[in-house]
């Protein structure tokens, strides 16, 4: 298996090769076909590459060559897969071969079939970079790279200027992340003189707890996270990223790339765990940012918006996780909101193509007899995502908020609250798009249809995994054995031996557990009270809103907050330095040399007045002037 | 000696008058007086081809030349436009710098020996034909190019173009 | 001829190079202040006359041939260059009627 890890990268990437260069020759079930067998075989490695590490309990490190070799930092190209990864491999193959199925039939009408193929591709291959790297620098390959895969795909369809405005915004909002994220590698450089994770995180597990370098490294690398997975203050660009075709949202914008941030810090969890102000600081934020996207979902009236929302504030959820220390809790929340959110992703892509393109939720309605399949999977996942047990969802979410309450009390109040948010707009979105009299036109209520095989097969597939999921990590509260937890085990066991034990007793974790689920329930029946029973509506974008409900669906304001507080002083400073600095001071020295020329030139011309006594007579002096000097300079000398 | 500073006297009296004269005949006049003491000089200096021929080929030539033609233009009045004051000031300031930085650059040949005839047959004809004919054939004849080039391209210059003159 | 020649014994060379110098500088500011073109043309031979005197007392000087020959040679030149420049002077007559140097002004830009 070692000799072939390689092959799990290289083949999506043959895939993105393949399909951009044939783009316009192939035929559209050739593309899909290719793209999605190539992600398959990989997922196949990437399975046995799991049962490897699985039975064997060590990881797979094979280096390829020597790549940057500059003084005494030596970085090599090499692949690291151990319990981490290999779950990540699992999530981004396996994710990513439903979603690849899914869009042949999503996309099937559109013109850039093979370009969008290729995208797709390219963005599992750098992803797969990312997550198998050894070290930060093949890291941030990967990370660079699923930026680009994602500015392309979300800008997909560029003709389209807010689509293409919204690609911008993701790219430059995850620059300013990168931007840590690189010079946090740099500092790494600098404190420790290696990249590689295996040299760098046995020599960090000797240092002292709050050591000097680590502080500065994990705000570094947080601000990174923040960017690529969507935290307050670099948040606004994923609502934004739904600009692109519904499978890129459920892949990039939900399932992988915007975990990146949570892998890397779950992969440094002992520079974190070293650096207990800056764990503080992620947890203040998660929760924040978690409470804070939950408050806006809550009134939002495109499908996507809400899941978009959603998924930052479960993002939230994940870095409260990894800020209270539930490095195993935060990571199986990614795994479960990987299957579940991917398929509510698909789910509401399979409405918004039932409903030809209509994204409003104001326009839906009474869908669940007409398309079946969507509205079971998508109940499916809405009841894992909300918390209501034995779904995925209630388990990870529980993990993380038992941490939390044994860490704070603060903590656990905000984040069950949030909780209770997130179920009640679930299930808003569900009641306003399923149940209910039909909104729409009479040419949608007409065109509406199930979607084809291809779209329903990775529906029901995450379904079933959205329903299973939590079985993994069982905990041991409910007479399991946490399986995920033992398994992840020695990848974060320096970081428990620094980090307080949050052990609670069974009994309070049982009654935290039901806390949870009341609160969930409460939720939801208030939901349908407000939706289905009294069938209120959100009310138009023309009326008037109270003041919260306005606040909350004008997102707060974050954007234009930005646009005061960023654009305008830059455009100001940027207008002025337009006007005064290069047009006054630079052009007008670049054309003052000029001008300059021009008006010695004419006032030297005169001397040329053709006049050739004149000329005779300067020719004289300077035949007088050489001879003085040769004459009374010579003797001098 | 006193004959040379006399007519070095006289050399300088009379190229001073060509250069102020109004008329331009007296002017070539006094230039072949000018030239008549400089025929002097070259005896004074025992070359004789040099002193004959600089009385034929300069005043008998080249003088004639300048007469004929000032006569052909027919411009023996005094009609020559007359130069700004200050410009004539400004051209004699100019020429007179000139001599004095002329003059003072003797400073560098730094030695004042009298010119001592060495050799009476010197500036001879006989003497000079040997140089002329042995070393500087070459430059003799290409002379010969150079006087027959100047004639033709005189003859040329002069000749009113048939076109125009149609 | 002996007599003659001795006289010139006791004269210093510079004073043939300041006779020179002083016949040159005559020249020079007989272009410089004259407007007939027949005139700053005398002038000019002016100039390479008193060049050829200097030429003849150095020859004499050194006891060297060759300065003399090149006498020779300046004529010969001054004699090509006085046809060709009266040619030229002609013409410009023919052409403006005048020979005031200051009607050719168009040496400029």
């Amino acid at each position: 298996m070692n000799q072939l890890i390689w092959l799990i990268p290289i083949l999506p990437l043959a895939g993105f090769i393949i399909n951009g260069l044939g783009r316009n020759s192939f035929s559209k079930n050739l593309t899909g076909f290719i793209g999605s067998l190539l992600v398959l075989v990989s997922f196949g490695l990437s399975i046995a590459t799991f049962l490897q590490v699985k039975s064997t309990g060590a990881p797979i490190n094979v280096t390829y060559f020597n790549w940057i070799s500059a003084g005494p930092i030596h970085v090599p190209f090499a692949f690291l897969v151990d319990q981490l990864s290999s779950i990540m491999l699992l999530i981004i193959t396996g994710v990513g071969f439903l979603i690849h199925l899914y869009s042949i039939g999503y996309m099937h009408d559109d013109k850039g079939f093979g370009k969008f193929f290729a995208y797709l591709n390219l963005f599992v291959f750098f992803m797969l970079l990312l997550v198998m790297g050894s070290n930060y620098i093949i890291m941030f390959i990967g990370w660079e790279g699923v930026g680009l895969c994602s500015y392309l795909l979300i800008g997909f369809w560029y003709t389209n200027p807010a689509y293409a405005d919204a690609a911008k915004k993701a790219f430059i909002m995850n620059r300013i992340g990168d931007l840590g994220f690189l010079l946090g590698v740099f500092l790494i450089i600098y404190a420790f003189g290696s990249v590689e994770f295996a040299t760098l995180f046995p020599k960090a597990a000797t240092m002292k707890v709050g050591a000097a370098p680590f502080f500065t490294i994990t705000i570094l690398l947080f601000i990174g996270a923040t960017g690529k997975s969507a935290q307050l203050p670099l948040f606004t660009w994923l609502p934004d990223a739904m600009a692109g075709p519904t499978p890129v949202s459920a892949l990039i914008h939900a399932a992988t790339m915007v975990t990146a941030g949570i892998y890397m810090i779950a992969r440094s969890n002992i520079f974190f765990s070293l650096a207990p102000d800056t764990m503080e600081i992620i947890a203040i934020v998660g929760l924040a940012t978690a409470l804070f996207a939950a408050l806006i979902a809550v009134t939002q009236t495109d499908i996507k918006k809400v899941l978009a929302y959603s998924t930052v504030s479960q993002l939230g959820y994940m870095f409260l996780g990894l800020g209270v220390g539930a490095y195993t809790g935060a990571f199986f929340h990614v795994l479960t909101h990987a299957f579940f959110k991917a398929l509510l992703f698909l789910g509401a892509g399979s409405v918004i193509h039932a409903m030809g393109g209509e994204q409003d939720m104001r326009k839906m309605g009474g869908l669940k007899g007409k398309i079946k399949v969507t509205f079971i999977t998508m109940l499916i996942g809405t009841i894992a995502i909300a918390g209501i047990p034995p779904f995925s969802g209630f388990f990870s979410k529980d993990e993380i908020l038992s941490h939390a309450f044994a860490h704070s009390t603060t903590f656990y109040v905000v984040g069950v609250f949030t909780a209770m948010l997130t179920s009640f707009y679930m299930f808003r979105m569900m009641y306003l798009t399923f149940w209910g009299k039909f909104r729409g036109t009479h040419e949608q209520e007409h065109h509406v249809h199930e979607s084809p095989a291809t779209m329903t097969i990775p529906l029901i597939v995450l379904a079933a995994l959205s329903i299973v999921g939590g079985l993994i990590n069982w905990p041991e509260a409910l007479g399991g054995h946490a399986a995920l937890e033992h398994f992840l085990e020695p990848l974060f066991k320096a970081s428990n031996a620094v980090l307080p034990s949050a052990e609670l007793s069974a009994g309070t974790e049982k009654l935290l557990m039901g806390i949870s689920v009341g609160v969930a329930f409460i939720a939801l029946v208030y939901a349908y009270i407000k939706y289905v029973k009294n069938g209120s509506l959100p009310v138009a974008d023309t009326e008037e809103r109270p003041a919260l409900t306005g606040l909350s669906y004008h997102k707060f304001y974050v954007d234009e907050l930005y646009d005061f507080l960023i654009r305008k002083p830059l455009d100001f400073l940027s207008t002025f330095f337009y006007n005064v600095i290069d047009k006054m001071g630079i052009d007008g020295l670049v054309n003052g040399i000029g001008k300059g020329t021009v008006e010695t030139s004419k006032g030297l011309r005169l001397l040329q007045t053709g006049n050739v006594g004149f000329y005779i007579f300067v020719m004289v002096l300077g035949i007088v002037a050489v001879l003085l000097y040769s004459v009374f300079g010579l003797t001098k000398v | 000696m006193s004959t040379f500073y006399f007519i070095a006297f006289l050399s300088i009296f009379f190229s001073i008058l060509v250069i102020t004269a109004k008329n331009p005949v007296h002017s070539i006049l006094y230039l072949i007086l000018t030239f008549f003491t400089f025929t002097i000089h070259y005896i004074l200096l025992n070359a004789q081809f040099l002193a004959i021929v600089n009385f034929i080929v300069y005043m008998g030539a080249i003088l004639v030349l300048f007469l004929y033609t000032l006569m052909l233009i027919n411009l023996n009045k005094d009609s020559e436009p007359v130069k700004p004051f200050m410009v004539k000031v400004a051209g004699v300031f100019g020429g007179g710098i000139l001599a004095v930085a002329l003059a003072s650059s003797l400073k560098l040949v730094a030695q004042s020996n009298p010119v001592v005839l060495q050799n009476p047959e010197l500036g001879l004809v006989k003497n000079l034909g040997k140089v002329l004919f042995n070393e500087f054939l070459l430059p003799f004849e290409v002379s010969s190019v150079l006087l027959l080039s100047a004639m033709v391209g005189a003859v040329l210059l002069a000749t009113k173009d048939p076109k125009t003159a149609a | 001829m002996e007599s003659l020649t001795n006289t010139i014994h006791a004269v210093p060379l510079n004073h043939y190079i300041l006779l020179s110098a002083i016949i040159f500088s005559i020249g020079v500011i007989g272009v410089l202040i004259r407007r007939n073109a027949i005139v700053i043309f005398m002038s000019v031979e002016l100039m390479l006359n008193a060049v050829n005197l200097l030429l003849t007392a150095f020859s004499v000087y050194r006891g060297d041939a060759t300065g003399q020959v090149f006498v020779f040679f300046i004529m010969a030149l001054a004699a090509a260059e006085v046809a060709i420049g009266l040619a030229i002077i002609v013409m410009i007559y023919r052409n403006t009627n005048s020979i005031d140097i200051n009607v050719l002004n168009r040496l400029k830009w």
